[in-house]
């Protein structure tokens, strides 16, 4: 299971008197094995979204939960990857991965198996001793993906995660991504500002708003890729060539825009 | 523009460094504005150094003064790396910690370690117990301090990995903060290293019945300058060697890291 719940959510830093307003009266609910997209300027807190589901933020107002249960801390049933990777630079990519599944007391034989699997399936099977920074940037992304999937979480976060890489290391882990998400899927939660990204990979999308961050839309993209037939395309820029894809991305561009006259207004 | 310097012509320059002080020094000596006593020759220093390597001065030879001195100085300087180190990161983890103690640490650490002579005499003795008191004052500082660098600079992103991969907060400190903290707690080893060295000698030349210090103090008292030169000598190659030893790990730490520059 993995349903992720924000009700009446509020986040201020700082003071209530004089602090900064983050997120206000934010309600979604993510259902289980959902692939949802935040999509919104920067600086509307949707990173902040993602960081109460992890646990590195408390909620001020209202409360955020997964399977019904209020989030207190930061779990392994709720695994990260970080748009800086976050690898641990004195650890080799077989001990990264390790370590999630220690903290578990997996035992040896059944870790290494499961690190194996998880290696084979990210195409890091030969850089198992490399350290990162012996790595692309695309490839430690995968190694942060790997780390975070090999937990068998119920809930996977994913804050900006190929912000940080370059158009084509990009595109290749988008597809990888949607690869690896219908073949075992998982809660998702996904930020990004790249609006394409969003309608590429998520079943829906969520546009946020700024100062506070509120939820103004959410989009049901899923039944227009399983209308429109979308996975039959095997290219990312087959599918976005499609009109269907199109118009989506268009609305939610125009949605965004909207937004921001609104507050030049 | 900056030139590049390569390694041959870096030593080059570091020789003709050393040759000009040298040329200086002995033109000093061999002008007689200087009595010998005043002021032995370059030379003189050199003869008395390759002298005292197989003849006794002051109950040993040079190389049993300096394995006198290099044993008190690794107690010390492995003391404070065993308590400097755990503290500093412990400060940087825990606030409450850090609040307790950095005020006191700030004040002491400006107290001078020769300073510390008398009572380190008083309480430890001028055997073991009191130089290695003084080594300690003077290496301690930079482990607790960088330790603590290395613990607060940590990356943030690397603790909230670690909390999300289930790492329980004590092991937090083993799996990050330790090895995170590794490239800046070498630096303080190295800046320690030499610090605790300096210190040792300088207490030896108050304390103790053996080392270098003894050694130059004896010297000292048997109008011997030149052996309180040789002394110098040694001290000054011994702390070249060990900051080139510490560097050496330095480097291949941060190779490791791709911390390279």
């Amino acid at each position: 299971m993995g349903v992720i719940q924000f009700e009446n959510v509020g986040k201020i830093f700082g003071s209530r008197a004089s602090g900064f307003e983050a997120l206000k009266d934010i309600n979604l609910e993510i259902r289980d094995k959902e692939f949802v997209a935040i999509v919104g300027p920067s600086g509307c807190g949707k990173t902040t979204c993602l960081r109460m589901v992890a646990g590195f933020e408390d909620a001020t107002d209202g409360t955020v939960s997964v399977d019904g249960t209020p989030i207190k801390r930061p779990g392994p049933d709720r695994a990260v990857v970080f748009q800086q990777f976050a690898l641990f630079p004195w650890k080799s990519v077989y001990d990264n991965i390790d370590l999630g599944l220690r903290n578990l007391n997996v035992g040896s034989a059944e870790r290494s198996k499961r690190i194996a699997a998880i290696l084979e399936l990210m195409n890091l099977t030969h850089y198992a001793k490399h350290f990162p920074h012996q790595l692309s940037g695309g490839m430690q992304q995968r190694v942060a993906i790997a780390r975070a999937y090999v937990l068998d979480p119920d809930v996977l976060l994913m804050d900006e995660p190929f912000g940080a890489l370059d158009a084509q290391t990009r595109v290749v882990m988008q597809e990888e991504l949607v690869r690896l998400a219908r073949k075992n899927p998982r809660t998702v939660l996904f930020i990004t500002h790249a609006v394409e990204e969003a309608v590429y990979l998520a079943d829906r999308v969520a546009i946020m708003t700024r100062a506070p961050g509120r939820i103004k839309e959410v989009l049901d993209v899923a039944s227009i890729r399983n209308a429109e037939d979308w996975d039959s395309h095997e290219k990312i820029e087959d599918v976005m060539d499609l009109e269907s894809f199109v118009h989506l991305r268009t609305h939610i561009w125009r949605s965004l825009r909207e937004e921001k006259a609104a507050q030049h207004a | 523009m900056n030139r590049q310097i390569s390694l041959l012509q870096s030593i080059g320059l570091g020789f003709l460094g050393l040759a000009c002080f040298l040329g200086f020094w002995q033109g000093m000596s061999m002008s007689g504005l200087v009595s010998n006593i005043f002021l032995p020759s370059p030379f003189e220093v050199y003869e008395r150094f390759t002298a005292l390597i197989d003849r006794r001065f002051a109950g040993a030879t040079l190389p049993g003064h300096l394995g006198a001195s290099f044993m008190r100085f690794a107690y010390g300087f492995l003391l404070a790396a065993a308590i400097g180190i755990p503290l500093g990161l412990l400060m940087g983890w825990y606030q409450l910690l850090d609040e307790i103690v950095s005020p006191l640490f700030d004040a002491l650490r400006f107290v001078a370690p020769i300073a510390w002579v008398p009572f380190a005499a008083l309480w430890f003795g001028t055997g073991i117990g009191g130089p290695i008191m003084i080594i300690f004052a003077g290496a301690f500082p930079p482990c607790v301090i960088n330790a603590y660098r290395g613990a607060k600079f940590v990356d943030p992103r690397l603790i909230e990995a670690a909390n999300m991969l289930g790492t329980p907060s004590r092991r937090v400190i083993m799996e990050v903060l330790l090895p995170s903290s590794v490239p800046s707690i070498i630096s303080g080893l190295r800046v320690s290293a030499g610090l605790g060295w300096q210190s040792l000698v300088g207490a030896e030349l108050i304390v103790a019945s053996a080392g270098v210090g003894y050694m130059m103090v004896q010297g000292q008292a048997n109008v011997q300058t030149h052996t309180v030169m040789a002394g110098m000598v040694a001290i000054g190659l011994v702390g070249l060697a060990l900051d080139t030893a510490l560097r050496g790990v330095e480097r291949v730490i941060q190779k490791r890291r791709g911390l390279e520059n």
